[in-house]
């Protein structure tokens, strides 16, 4: 696997990168308004992104985690505290930031080529757009597609063609909602190594949302993980919102072994966090004891 | 598989194979091929929302194995849909003929058949076609472009829909026959006014269709557009425009329809030619045959350009959708 992506990686060089830029999310809280006043979905998230740091949002579902996203985009907007890329505050659909949506959201009237093009920034010169689009396509394995409409391939090739538009925005920020999130199993390993191929290539800051524990350890620097603080003793919270409860650095140079016993650790303490019981301690072993062998 | 399959990597044939195992289900269990790719239908991924007609129907079945049922049968769907005018035409003949009814309240076929070459002898059938067919088209045409702006202004923006939408609502409930005397007195008795009240009756289909059209474009495909960069009148173009278009079409075909529906009412207005006008003037003279006669011309005519703006919407559904 690590060879067939190195290989990739010589096999689609990207002629010019982004400068990746780093991200800054200050004391950011966002409250959604509902009947009868308002709901705090997130509080005081802090969060320093270096450029070019990969960096995944793990949290149980509805925790606010696309909602940091779009806020990092200027999808969105704080109702606490504010965004920064590169030490300045982000503009509505902020033009350094691209986003990678959960869906392919292609234009179905418009070929991958075409829908790619739609990601170029306004200034490119047309001949200029062409190159980069037959580039990126290439990138993503599509060129053979240009000229399809979505509805005529598959979803894996809808999504890629969706990463291909993000990126032929250029982006110093490269900011993903699960975006591997609807595909098959097999598609979604390809997708990671993909997408760490393009990281190589064309170096953007990326933010990444996911539901996905061995994801997010696969490509991520550092993992946070978004979730509500329980009150003393398990009682109900103080406090409304989600905020970081935990942050793991995930050690290692990318491609990672899937295999790994350090990341099997890492994934535990990760489950652990977003509540599911790796039933380990149930059945009296310890957890991060090696199996015993045959026989007990 | 096909050719252009086998170049994709593994997981994309894994994919285009199981989504050919689940189209192949619809298509009369046959691998269906479309330009040399498998059709591979995006299911959840696809742009959800939008409303895009089903491709099947364009899709011939392979012709190895599949049998084709009658009913998707080119040759059925032109009989199948004479089978009751001809079977209506054949009861009148015999009722007719049979002295069931007298020919005063039920001429024959046969007279209103003569009741036309009658009228085309004396060169008013075909004058008569002509004034009615120009009145609607005119009519129609100032009334979609009417319809086609209000409804942008009303579907994109807030503060449109706030200000006209109530108004416009309130104009549309006035029925076409209540227009007649006030466009009378301030238009007078010519085209003029006979015009206008076809483009009322074609405005009010396109204004709505197109304004609900433009509110309900995908949300997704807009903040994807505005994520892009597209503001104004480069996101109108790029996603709400083609967005719409399927829509635009069945909205301008329901107009057609209505304009011919209020051609009538016009020619109501003091006129001396054109089908509305040989309706009354032939009540007026107790001539039955020509009633029946404009009536089934009123039909004829109206199912005919329904037909030619039906070829247009196939073309531009396949274009755009």
């Amino acid at each position: 696997m690590a060879a067939a992506s190195a290989t990739a990686r010589e096999a689609s060089p990207i002629a010019h990168s982004a400068a990746a830029a780093p991200v800054s999310l200050r004391g950011i809280g966002r409250a959604f308004a509902s009947q009868g006043g308002s709901r705090q979905v997130l509080r005081d998230i802090d969060l320093e992104i270096a450029a070019g740091e990969i960096v995944a949002i793990l949290g149980p579902s509805g925790c606010g985690k696309s909602t940091l996203l779009r806020i990092a985009g200027g999808l969105d907007r704080p109702t606490q505290g504010e965004a920064l890329i590169d030490g300045e505050p982000v503009k509505p659909y902020d033009a350094r930031s691209a986003v990678g949506f959960q869906e392919p959201r292609l234009l179905p009237w418009r070929t991958l080529a075409s829908n790619v093009a739609l990601g170029l920034p306004k200034s490119t010169p047309r001949a200029a757009g062409r190159e980069q689009v037959a580039r990126l396509l290439d990138l993503v394995g599509l060129a053979d597609f240009a000229g399809h409409r979505p509805r005529e391939v598959s979803g894996g090739m809808a999504q890629r063609t969706s990463l291909a538009r993000a990126l032929a925005r250029n982006p110093a920020v490269l900011l993903l909602d699960e975006p591997f999130g609807a595909l098959d199993a097999l598609t979604r390993l390809k997708m990671q190594d993909l997408l760490l191929d393009v990281h190589a290539a064309e170096p953007a800051t990326i933010l990444l949302v996911t539901h996905d524990v061995d994801e997010a350890l696969q490509l991520a620097d550092r993992v946070i993980l978004l979730g509500h603080e329980a009150g003393a003793d398990g009682a109900p919270p103080a406090t409304q919102g989600a905020v970081v409860v935990q942050t793991v650095i995930v050690p290692g140079h990318r491609p990672r072994d899937r295999g790994s016993a350090e990341l099997a650790e890492l994934r535990g303490r990760l489950l652990d966090g977003l509540g599911i019981d790796r039933h380990g301690a149930a059945r009296g072993i310890e957890t991060g004891t090696t199996i015993p062998h045959y026989p007990y | 598989m096909t050719d252009a399959s086998r170049t994709t990597s593994t997981d994309e044939r894994a994919d285009a194979a199981a989504n050919a195992v689940t189209s192949a289900d619809r298509r009369f269990a046959s691998p269906v091929t479309d330009g040399g790719l498998a059709v591979a239908t995006a299911g959840p991924l696809g742009p959800s929302g939008v409303d895009r007609p089903a491709r099947e129907a364009s899709v011939p079945p392979a012709s190895s194995g599949g049998r084709r049922r009658l009913v998707d049968r080119r040759w059925f769907v032109i009989v199948g849909g004479a089978i009751i005018p001809v079977a209506l035409l054949l009861t009148w003949q015999l009722v007719s003929t049979s002295g069931l009814v007298p020919v005063s309240m039920l001429p024959s076929p046969e007279m209103v058949w003569l009741a036309a070459v009658d009228l085309a002898q004396r060169g008013l059938l075909g004058l008569y076609i002509a004034i009615s067919t120009q009145r609607v088209f005119i009519g129609f045409a100032i009334g979609a472009v009417f319809g086609l702006v209000v409804g942008a202004i009303v579907g994109l923006s807030k503060l449109g829909d706030i200000l006209l939408s109530p108004t416009l609502g309130a104009v549309r409930a006035v029925p076409s026959l209540a227009w007649i005397p006030l466009l009378i007195l301030w238009f007078g008795i010519a085209e003029d006014s006979k015009i206008i009240l076809i483009a009322i009756g074609a405005f009010f289909p396109v204004y709505t269709i197109v304004a609900a059209a433009l509110r309900h474009v995908d949300r997704q495909l807009l903040e994807a557009g505005r994520a892009y960069g597209l503001r104004g009148i480069r996101l109108f173009t790029a996603v709400q425009l083609p967005a719409v278009v399927p829509s635009v079409i069945s909205a301008l075909r329901l107009a057609l329809a209505q304009a011919w529906l209020f051609l009538v009412a016009a020619e109501l207005i003091a006129s001396s030619m054109g089908l509305g006008f040989l309706l009354l003037d032939s009540g007026q003279n107790g001539r039955i045959d020509r009633i029946f006669l404009a009536i089934i011309l009123l039909a004829v005519l109206g199912k005919l350009t329904d037909a030619l703006v039906g070829l247009f919407e196939r073309w531009a559904v396949r274009k755009w959708a």
